[in-house]
């Protein structure tokens, strides 16, 4: 099963500060071990949401509104995807993770990644997978 | 932490960490299956302790810690017992207080080069090869023997049966815990990538049972592959058999409809392909080829599956690059299977009747008699010719040959939707 990981931004990720050295260092033997384990599938670090953007739905109605955005705590500094045998196994490894905010309490949050099987209980027939393999089928035979 | 929690925290624990403790142990004490039980006694003793005093921070260190410790105490009793009975005093005396800072000096070295001795240790060719893919799932994936036996649906005292004769085995053949070189490497280095690849097809097209893929065994054999991919990254094949099962694991999701049944390549819904796999095929090709291995049969095999991957529509594949790429293939490991693709491919690039001729030069070929592919094939090329009082024939003999439930359902189908001479 996959997991995304989710390094949780602080104060001074937002402020665009490059991470020193050392944990540079750190992280890059830590991203050795985990392609080494065969479990690193991606993975990248994002700039300051400084440099980003929101897009707000209300119905029909779409508001871009640009960063930075104020709740620190619940903004993603950088992500991993893994596979791995189970959750266990995922915090596991992100316990061995070096600190990723020296200096300043900081989080990593483990998600699963959806399967095509989770979706089964809302589409128990397998019938929603179809239409939407015929819609596929129709507007493909359209572009011929 | 709840009992089970803890349980399972040392589930994953033993999962990240089995490895590296057997593979470090098997050097000091040059064993494999004695590695194994020292590492085994020090998860008993995890299992024993840590619901009471809780996971520890550094949980591989204590792992292998208490392993040592055990393998020490083992080691001072046989050389106890060795000097009872030689009477041997003083000398083996001084001889235990050499060793004994011996085995923190091994146990501090580069764990890359352990693991690669263990992987090739396993899939040693003293060992058949059922041993081999048991022993490695074992010793290298951190599977229960409870795990494999239910991945290859065997009783779970036969791959017990199977592991503690594998051990035993390399014990008594005495083969050397170490990494082979020169040409021996390379032959060794097949039977290793032969092994994971085995445990990714039975993944992916189960032979037996009623499941058609069990993804878990592909995970575990791709994790296997990006393992060894890590210890010997300058071999072409190594990256040539990792391309080749991220781009067929993409398309595990695609594989299989709302009821479980197969869905054949053509047929797959392509939005269903995982992108992110096809993307680190295609880039494990690329390492494949720029270390020379662009005729390795793993990479030559992945070009294939990487002709799939690029085309968007199943009229966009590039057919006659599939059938070019099945000759080299021919050249490289000529074989009645490869013979068979070949012919899909050519049919699919020249036509049916050129499909046609290579399989019926195929029909001699005693190897072939209960392979339910040939019929199947045949069965369909026919078909297409429209010869359907033959194709349904070949495909009724296809589903009798089959051990897979769902498949022998979708050639009896495809037998059934053969129309009959109106009379």
């Amino acid at each position: 099963m996959r997991f995304m990981i989710l390094i949780k931004a602080t104060k001074d990720s937002e402020t665009g500060a490059l991470p020193s050295t050392e944990l540079l260092t750190e992280m890059g033997k830590y991203n050795e071990e985990l392609v080494k384990a065969g479990i690193l599938l991606a993975g990248e670090g994002l700039h300051p949401s400084a440099k980003g953007a929101r897009v707000k739905f209300s119905g029909g109605k779409r508001t871009v509104v640009d960063g930075p955005f104020a709740e620190t705590k619940e903004l993603i500094a950088g992500f991993w995807l893994w596979q791995v045998k189970s959750k266990e196994e995922a915090i596991e490894w992100v316990k061995r993770c070096p600190d990723p905010m020296p200096g300043t309490e900081s989080e990593i949050e483990i998600r699963q990644v959806f399967e095509a099987e989770d979706f089964a209980p809302s589409d128990p027939t397998g019938e929603l997978m179809e239409k939407e393999n015929q819609l596929r089928e129709l507007t493909e035979s359209k572009r011929r | 932490m709840t009992a089970s929690a803890t349980q399972r925290a040392i589930d994953a624990i033993w999962r990240i960490e089995s490895a590296r403790l057997i593979a470090g142990l098997a050097r000091l004490v040059r064993d494999v299956g004695l590695a194994e039980e020292l590492a085994q006694d020090a998860l008993v003793a995890a299992l024993e302790r840590w619901p009471e005093s809780g996971v520890p921070d550094n949980p591989g260190a204590w792992l292998m810690a208490t392993a040592k410790h055990r393998a020490v105490d083992l080691f001072r009793r046989s050389k106890l017992l060795e000097r009872k009975h030689e009477e041997l005093g003083q000398e083996l005396e001084a001889q235990r207080a050499l060793a004994v800072p011996e085995f923190d000096a091994a146990l501090d070295d580069d764990v890359g080069d352990d693991l690669l001795r263990l992987v090739f240790t396993a899939c040693h060719p003293v060992l058949s090869t059922e041993a081999r893919v048991a022993l490695t799932l074992r010793l290298l994936g951190g599977l229960t023997t409870g795990e494999i036996a239910r991945a290859f649906l065997v009783p779970e005292p036969t791959i017990a049966q199977r592991i503690v004769r594998a051990k035993r085995t390399l014990s008594e053949a005495h083969v050397p815990f170490e990494v082979p070189r020169g040409a021996e490497l390379e032959a060794r280095l097949s039977s290793v990538l032969q092994v994971i690849y085995l445990v990714f097809n039975e993944g992916y097209s189960a032979t037996a049972g009623d499941d058609w893929v069990r993804p878990a065994l592909c995970e575990d054999a791709l994790r296997l592959g990006r393992i060894l991919a890590g210890l010997v990254p300058k071999e072409p094949e190594v990256h040539g058999l990792v391309a080749l099962m991220e781009l067929q694991a993409s398309r595990l999701r695609a594989r299989v409809g709302p009821s479980g049944e197969p869905v054949l390549l053509l047929d797959q819904n392509r939005g269903r392909w995982d992108q992110l796999l096809i993307r680190r095929g295609l880039a494990a090709i690329e390492r494949a080829e720029a270390l020379g291995g662009a005729r390795g049969p793993y990479t030559v095999q992945a070009a294939i599956a990487a002709c799939h991957a690029r085309a968007r529509r199943p009229a966009e594949t590039d057919w006659a690059r599939i059938a070019a790429l099945y000759e080299t293939l021919a050249e490289l490991v000529p074989s009645p299977v490869v013979e068979l693709n070949r012919a899909v491919a050519v049919s699919m690039a020249f036509g049916p009747a050129a499909g046609l001729e290579l399989v019926d030069a195929l029909l001699s070929e005693r190897s072939l008699e209960d392979y339910h592919l040939l019929p199947s094939v045949r069965g369909d090329l026919l078909a297409k010719l429209g010869r359907f009082d033959e194709a349904r024939a070949e495909f009724e003999r296809a589903a009798s040959l089959t051990h897979n439930e769902r498949e022998r359902k979708l050639l009896l189908d495809r037998a059934r939707a053969c129309p009959r001479p109106s009379t």
